[in-house]
């Protein structure tokens, strides 16, 4: 909150947040109210499936199975391909049906950006957001950094386990696997799993789980790398505030440095999650599809802003 | 500028190092989580057509859907902390035991063949192998119950009686006896027990399965022939060179030493 540096269009744009509407506040959330949506409605059409003999239609299961591997009414499977690979590299050949799967899911985020699995999907997020929120508002001072890249290591290690102990190494000590499975099949200690998640991530390190360690947002981060759908950055409308960055649950991935050469949050670790485009007072970040990938730099033909308000 | 060459490279050097140390430390701890929790828990009764446990293991996905296909809700899904692997499916026949689906849906929801397509008829599933305790079955006993023999789906086969007449002051016995040839461990019978804790009960087969070996020969069953290679002459080999020969069945006694 220095007065020198940001610029006076910053301050104004910082003001104009700072004085909005009730309703108007209520519409930056939405984005976070859709996610929510989405990940216990997926919960839920799992829960219904497991508990309730949801139906899609007479004898078929509307969801059934679990965010590892699952058939949606009957039409097609889906699987983790995460998982699926660990199981590979733990020796044991998967049926067709896993990899049909896998490669569904897997080409399912290549469009729409691998991590938007964490952030729209993944049940662990809801308990992460609140860590982060919480700890936005209290006063817990930093203990130690870590690298946001020890989550490629994590990955790498997960994969070599497996090798070395022949059974799909995260998934037998998954986080995310316990909590899903608990709440669609029944409970088990997996919630002592998640209240270090949320503790360590409240109290010990910044977006602790998801931002550092978390192997499979590594997993779609490299994914996503090349989705078409991804944050379009309008440097020209942009004042420097920097709210998107302090909501950013990786701020990494807003350097501006990079978004003025490319025109877009290149980075797979961005997980769509929308709160930035939801939240900028100049409208400057919005979702859009870039098609080809390659496209890079050369962004007045397609700054036009026309996605200004929100 | 060599110094912070150097210097930079000692930098590199330790950096390298203390990844290292925290790599393999991390890993370690890491895979011994997982031999722990993947070790098999000796009670553990899978779905029809699991494979052996440590390739059921390695291939379950954990996605629950054959807990899902199954109409009698006899599968769960394993909890964190509990005796049995981590989310894998398994259950418990006191409870509510295997029905034995002809079409065997659980095994046709699997994804990954954690439950083997290979098993056509669910009357070869081998789930585990039902035990009498011989001390507190009723029908041991002498009273006339013989309801797992009632009730299993594999009757005369899986469980026969085994009758003994009534002999004075002890009337007829008919005696429940399991065959391991045809027993699916489907688990009706430990259901059906009426004994306060169930007198038959379903185990892993490797939890009561002896195994005789190559070497016993029952001479007395028309399935096994006495062969001349089985001859004992096979072996010591040396030994019979060095002793003196005799003549079969002639000792101190036939040498006239007492």
């Amino acid at each position: 909150m220095s007065t020198d540096f940001p610029r006076a269009d910053a301050q104004a744009s910082l003001a104009r947040l700072r004085a909005r509407t009730l309703s108007a506040r209520l519409w930056s959330w939405r984005t976070l109210v859709l996610r929510r949506l989405t990940q216990f409605g997926i919960l839920l059409m799992f829960f219904g499936t497991a508990h309730w003999g949801w139906e899609a239609s007479r004898d078929v299961p509307l969801l059934s199975g679990n965010l590892s591997a699952s058939e949606f009414m009957g039409l097609f499977p889906m699987a983790d391909p995460f998982a699926a690979l660990q199981i590979l590299l733990a020796g044991h050949v998967l049926q067709a049906e896993v990899w049909t799967g896998a490669a569904i899911v897997f080409g399912f985020y290549m469009l729409v950006g691998g991590r938007v699995y964490c952030a729209w999907v993944c049940p662990v997020n809801a308990v992460t957001d609140l860590a982060g929120w919480l700890r936005q508002r209290l006063p817990v001072a930093t203990l130690f950094a870590l690298s946001r890249t020890t989550r490629y290591f994590v990955l790498a290690a997960a994969l070599f386990i497996s090798v070395i102990t022949g059974v799909a190494a995260f998934e037998w000590v998954s986080p995310i696997g316990m909590m899903h499975r608990e709440i669609v099949f029944g409970m088990g200690l997996g919630f002592l799993a998640l209240t270090a998640i949320f503790l360590f991530d409240l109290l010990i390190l910044r977006n602790g789980w998801c931002g550092h360690l978390c192997p499979l947002g590594a997993f779609w981060s490299l994914v996503g790398k090349a989705a078409p759908l991804r944050v379009r950055f309008d440097a020209d409308s942009c004042t420097r505030c920097g709210e998107c960055a302090r909501v950013c649950p990786e701020p990494q991935v807003l350097n501006l440095k990079k978004l003025d050469q490319s025109g877009w949050v290149t980075a797979g670790e961005c997980s769509n999650c929308g709160r930035c485009t939801a939240l900028c007072p100049e409208g400057s970040l919005a979702f859009g599809l870039r098609w080809p990938v390659r496209v890079r730099s050369d962004n007045p033909d397609q700054s036009n802003q026309s996605t200004r308000g929100g | 500028m060599s110094d912070t060459r150097s210097a930079s490279r000692r930098d590199f050097l330790v950096k390298l190092a203390q990844g290292s140390a925290l790599a393999a430390t991390a890993g370690t701890l890491w895979a011994y989580l997982l031999k722990q929790e993947v070790r098999a828990h000796p009670f553990a009764l899978r779905p029809p057509g699991a494979r052996a446990e440590r390739d059921f293991n390695a291939a379950c996905i954990k996605c629950g859907q054959c807990v899902n296909a199954c109409p009698y809700d006899t599968l769960t899904l394993a909890g964190a902390g509990g005796d049995i692997p981590i989310g894998t499916p398994h259950f418990t026949p006191r409870d509510i035991p295997c029905y034995l689906c002809p079409d065997i849906p659980c095994m046709k929801a699997c994804p990954t063949g954690a439950l083997s397509p290979a098993l056509a008829d669910i009357n070869d599933s081998r789930m585990g192998l039902a035990v009498i305790d011989l001390e507190n079955c009723l029908s041991w006993k002498g009273l006339r119950c013989e309801i797992c023999h009632r009730e299993c789906p594999l009757k005369g086969k899986a469980i026969v009686l085994e009758t003994h007449p009534r002999r004075i002051s002890r009337h007829a016995m008919f005696m429940p006896i399991v065959h391991s040839e045809h027993c699916t461990g489907c688990g009706i019978c430990e259901k059906a027990c009426p004994t306060a804790e169930a007198a038959i009960r379903i185990l892993p087969h490797k939890m009561v399965q002896g195994k005789i070996g190559e070497h016993y020969r029952l001479g007395w069953t028309s399935e096994t022939e006495i062969t001349q290679e089985f001859q004992p002459s096979a072996a010591p080999d040396a030994a019979p060179e060095a002793a003196p020969r005799k003549a079969p069945g002639m000792d101190y006694l036939n040498e006239g030493g007492l």
